[in-house]
């Protein structure tokens, strides 16, 4: 099919620009470890959430120097631990379910961004090097009290 | 000569529009704008709860109204009025009436469509269906709401059927010959939406109904919502080819211009069917059980379908900048000032044209992989569909609402309509600016999408996000006053001077290349678009009906 | 290509095609449009990346 001479141009120039984009975005994921979440794949019984490990204990673990494992449940419409606290510079991998609905766990200020669904385990990680209180809230409509559904970790 | 080629090229444009017809286009514009004003209502009030300006009375929630606006704007007035768009362009282009078994379906889908959505809306007035427009399970509404949408996806279906059929009769009887550009490009929508629609039919009829009913005990969510954005995101090419029929087909003839490529037109619309459908997961990246090959891959096909639209840019320009050298423009932008811009069948759709530029660039950065985790679920994402849907795609539809009713009904447009109809394009705009831009910002700092009101508790971080959330409920009700203006003018439309008003369809210009004939193989388009969905979806669907165990049902609302 | 009445691969209208040199050079507006188009999404785009790698 013919195009005109500054079409082709022009097309070339949009193609490796989309080509340039999914470069970084796949050098990322393959090499720094930058990837969306999801890529650990843990299934869980969604009527047995409550009674099956981790979450039956669901609480903040040091697993090394300055590294922790936070164990969430996501429910309508709260999370358990109600409360964290982490010193800063602390790695926090979170590992979340949930035992009802879909819910949304979102840091503001940080890319921790990630669903909770039931028969699902989310995994994500994030360092938390400025001390603070940061807002943990669910970013996915879950019921009448989802505008309510939030919880804080602390970094001192 | 010339002037014999001249009437033999043009005589259905001079024809008034099939009685018949009208009765059908006329019932699917003016269904179609009630439920814009429905959805106005509801939205107008989200906003203002949300900037903290009012609360709701007892007898009507937030999420009921959500609910409400998602299904009326986006599914309700999109449908009704793509289909009676594409419906009066094949009428007229497909032989200029349709044909019986064509009008019939027409009618039928309809009448099921219609069902349908006073069914849903009811449920969702009820508050036996509080689960917005993307009814995620394992929030279980009630059957009924999960029938009426079947009913109004069954009903689409068969208004294609009807458009399908009308296009193969014209095959028929115009052996060898490429179909007209609004006839194909119909039938490419219409398909697309088939294809479409097999996702959200299935996580309906095999998985919903039987579950709301009782009769399965839970529910596969993850395969559910898969099901789902394999249907959303065409859904949403569902709404910009309609529009991109305006600008390919309709606004070379209102500015007095040529068609640029009929050839480069349809090789688009053939690119945005194959590639806007093995995408779903961009709609899911911040979701466990799909491991990141299989994410990536749909990015990457993701990515493919911007090129359409990125050909479709240039088409654009490359008809103004050749009208406007026509009128004697010269230097590099000289083109702009010969464009009618104070005719709104024209500024209506070339602001949708315009804004397309910042919605189109926000739909890439949320595509980008890992990227997404700044957007997910924010306001930025509503920040950008209200750009894409209810800017882009809304004010083409406004704008073809000009000429479409007077077409329908034998009447004209009047200098005064046209003068309401700037001033409503104008208020969409700067509603819409102050809406869409503070949305896309109080986003970036982290405030969700689909929230009441709230501050968590005062959280700095919340308060922060107030003022803005104040301008969004100002822009809403601008926009709102714009949804009001728009009603009145199609009152007035209704009423306008009897007339005689041409369909505006475009011709191709003199350098045009002749249309490939492989365009018109539906075979092989089908089957490419076909294998591209099986390469993208079969295994990662597979192992979610293997490993994801299913999940009871809840009532949260 | 212009005969009008066989096997129709030209859109209904068709009329003599003019030559192509005329119509090369008088799309440089349509071009600086697109690239101005072009140069929009990489600024939003790196702008995003910028947020997303500071938030990191």
């Amino acid at each position: 099919m013919h195009l005109h001479r500054l079409e082709k141009i022009w097309l070339g120039i949009g193609f490796s620009m989309l080509c340039l984009f999914l470069l970084v975005l796949g050098i990322m994921s393959l090499t720094m470890g930058m990837a969306p979440p999801g890529g650990h794949h843990q299934s869980i019984d969604p009527a047995k959430v409550r009674e099956t490990a981790p979450f039956d204990k669901p609480m903040l673990k040091k697993i090394g120097e300055n590294e922790y494992e936070a164990v969430f449940l996501a429910y309508a419409f709260g999370y358990e631990p109600h409360k964290m606290e982490v010193p800063a510079g602390a790695t926090v991998h979170f590992i979340i379910t949930s035992p009802d609905v879909v819910h949304g766990f979102e840091i503001p200020g940080t890319n921790v961004n990630t669903m909770v669904l039931p028969g699902e385990v989310s995994h994500v990680t994030h360092t938390f090097d400025t001390p603070g209180e940061y807002l943990i809230l669910c970013n996915e409509y879950c019921g009448a009290g989802h505008e309510y559904m939030m919880t804080t970790i602390i970094v001192k | 000569m010339k002037q014999e080629r001249q009437s033999t090229i043009t005589p259905q444009a001079l024809q008034p529009f099939d009685r018949q017809d009208s009765g059908l286009v006329l019932a699917h514009i003016l269904f179609a704008f009630t439920a814009l004003l429905l959805g106005g209502v509801a939205g107008v009030l989200q906003g203002l709860v949300r900037g903290g300006m009012i609360t709701l009375p007892a007898s009507i929630g937030y999420y009921e109204l959500l609910t409400a606006h998602g299904i009326l704007m986006a599914l309700i007035f999109t449908t009704f009025f793509i289909i009676g768009f594409l419906y009066s362009g094949v009428s007229k282009t497909l032989g200029g009436s349709l044909y019986p078994a064509a009008r019939k379906l027409g009618w039928t889908g309809f009448v099921l469509m219609v069902s349908g959505t006073v069914l849903g809306v009811v449920m969702v007035l009820l508050k036996k269906a509080t689960v917005l427009y993307t009814f995620y399970a394992p929030m279980k509404a009630s059957p009924y709401f999960y029938i009426a949408l079947a009913l109004v996806v069954v009903g689409s279906w068969l208004s294609g059927y009807g458009i399908f059929y009308q296009y193969r009769r014209w095959k028929q009887t115009n052996q060898g010959k490429v179909s007209p550009l609004f006839g194909f490009m119909a039938t490419v929508t219409m398909l697309l939406w088939q294809v479409a629609t097999i996702g959200v039919a299935a996580e309906v009829l095999l998985q919903l109904i039987p579950w709301s009913f009782g009769w399965t005990e839970t529910i596969n969510v993850l395969l559910s919502r898969t099901l789902f954005w394999y249907f959303g995101h065409p859904l949403v090419y569902f709404w910009l080819l309609p529009a991109y029929i305006c600008w390919y087909v309709i606004i070379p003839k209102i500015i007095g211009g040529k068609i640029f490529s009929d050839a480069l037109a349809r090789m688009s619309f053939i690119l945005l069917m194959i590639f806007s459908i093995p995408v779903g997961f961009h709609h899911q990246l911040m979701e466990p059980g799909i491991s990141e090959f299989w994410k990536y891959l749909q990015v990457v096909l993701t990515f493919m379908v911007v090129v359409p639209s990125l050909m479709t840019a240039f088409s654009l320009f490359a008809t103004f900048e050749i009208f406007g050298k026509s009128k004697g423009a010269t230097g590099l932008f000289g083109w702009v000032r010969k464009l009618p811009w104070k005719d709104v069948r024209f500024f209506a759709p070339f602001m949708g044209m315009l804004l397309f530029i910042p919605a189109g660039a926000g739909g890439i950065v949320n595509a980008s992989h890992q990227m997404n985790a700044v957007v997910h679920n924010t306001l930025w994402v509503t920040g950008h569909f209200h750009l894409t849907v209810a800017t882009s795609v809304a004010l083409t539809f406004f704008g073809i609402v000009y000429w479409l009713i007077p077409v329908v009904t034998n009447r004209v447009l009047t200098p005064a309509l046209n003068r309401l109809g700037i001033i409503q394009t104008v208020i969409w705009c700067v509603g819409m600016f102050f809406m869409s831009a503070s949305m896309h910002t109080v986003g970036l700092l982290g405030s969700p999408r689909r929230t009441a009101y709230t501050t968590y508790g005062d959280h700095p971080d919340a308060v922060l996000w107030m003022p803005y959330h104040v301008v969004m409920a100002i822009g809403g009700t601008i926009l709102f006053v714009g949804v009001v203006l728009m009603i009145v003018n199609i009152i007035l439309l209704l009423r306008a001077p009897s007339g005689h008003t041409e369909y505006p369809i475009g011709e191709a210009s003199d350098e045009a290349v002749p249309t490939p004939r492989y365009l018109e193989r539906w075979g092989m388009w089908i089957g490419l678009t076909a294998l591209l969905v099986i390469i993208a979806y079969a295994i990662p669907i597979s192992d979610m009906i293997h490993s994801t165990p299913g999940s009871p049902g809840y009532v949260t609302w | 290509m212009g005969n009008a009445s066989e096997k129709n691969t030209l859109y209904p209208n068709e009329r003599n095609p003019q030559p192509e040199q005329r119509h090369d050079s008088s799309l440089k507006g349509a071009f600086v449009s697109v690239l101005l188009l072009g140069g929009f999404i990489a600024l939003t785009w790196f702008g995003v990346f910028a947020l997303f790698l500071a938030r990191n």
